[in-house]
């Protein structure tokens, strides 16, 4: 259902600056539209995103509803060692997922 | 005969014309307020408080004319040198006209590297968009960008 695209290079120099770049698929309905018959439709959006290295918090975002759909988001990282990346999106109605991503580092 | 045909055309045309003005009130009553300068200045002080604001040293990057406003790419960059003496502890990006002023918070620090986030936003309405970097020395700097947007997102009838 829900899924993730993890765009993180597989190998990089100890203290290189790497681009991260994340997408979920979500609707992130804004909570301010209607249906033809005059029914609002619920705010139905993700709105947190963390990025943990080696269980480090390296990366945050608080989401409001002027996020477009299926969220797109980059940073940048400085390379310090081999390691883990770990990504977290948390939502309304209890969405949560999360998706990982390895780098080694030379 | 004239006279029935006559009748029905105008009571027709009154018919008409109500089923108009009833159409045409919904549709006006239905759309929700939508954040206004101040609901914007109120949102940047909730997260700056009574510190300055400067202008300069951000970068936003956002295309001037938009056609869809339901994606709409957005980089913010800001210059520093991001050491852990000097660096760029969050971004702050806001709107004028959407239904909230707020359009993400994204926190960063040291170990970042470079100063620059990029995602995709909505907007509204033809608006200011403004971006907002505090530093590690607890200043704040501003950039804003002019954004004319042809089709408007969020508020639209869902199909």
């Amino acid at each position: 259902m829900a899924s993730a695209l993890i765009n993180v290079p597989k190998t990089a120099k100890r203290g290189d600056i790497i681009e991260v770049k994340t997408l979920m698929s979500h609707i992130m309905e804004p909570g301010y539209r209607h249906t033809a018959s005059g029914k609002m439709v619920p705010r139905d959006i993700i709105t947190s995103f963390t990025c943990r290295f080696d269980g480090t918090e390296i990366f945050r975002t608080d989401l409001f509803p002027a996020i477009a759909a299926n969220p797109f988001i980059t940073f940048f990282t400085r390379a310090t060692g081999s390691g883990k990346f770990e990504f977290e999106w948390i939502g309304d109605n209890g969405f949560s997922e999360t998706a990982s991503a390895s780098i080694s580092v030379e | 005969m004239d006279q029935p045909s006559d009748t029905t055309r105008r009571h027709f045309l009154s018919l008409a014309g109500s089923a108009a003005v009833l159409g045409a009130v919904p549709i006006v009553t239905l759309r929700p307020a939508e954040a206004t300068p101040a609901m914007l200045a109120s949102a940047i002080r909730n997260v700056v408080g009574e510190a300055p604001i400067r202008t300069g040293k951000v970068k936003l990057d956002v295309p001037p004319l938009v056609e869809n406003g339901n994606t709409v790419p957005m980089t913010v960059s800001v210059t520093s040198p991001m050491t852990p003496e000097d660096h760029v502890k969050s971004i702050h990006v806001f709107n004028e006209k959407n239904p909230q002023p707020n359009i993400g918070n994204f926190y960063l620090g040291p170990h970042a590297g470079r100063a620059q986030v990029s995602t995709r936003i909505r907007l509204a309405d033809s608006q200011k968009v403004v971006a907002i970097a505090r530093l590690s020395d607890d200043t704040f700097w501003l950039a804003s960008v002019d954004v004319v947007v042809t089709l408007a997102a969020c508020t639209e009838e869902v199909i």
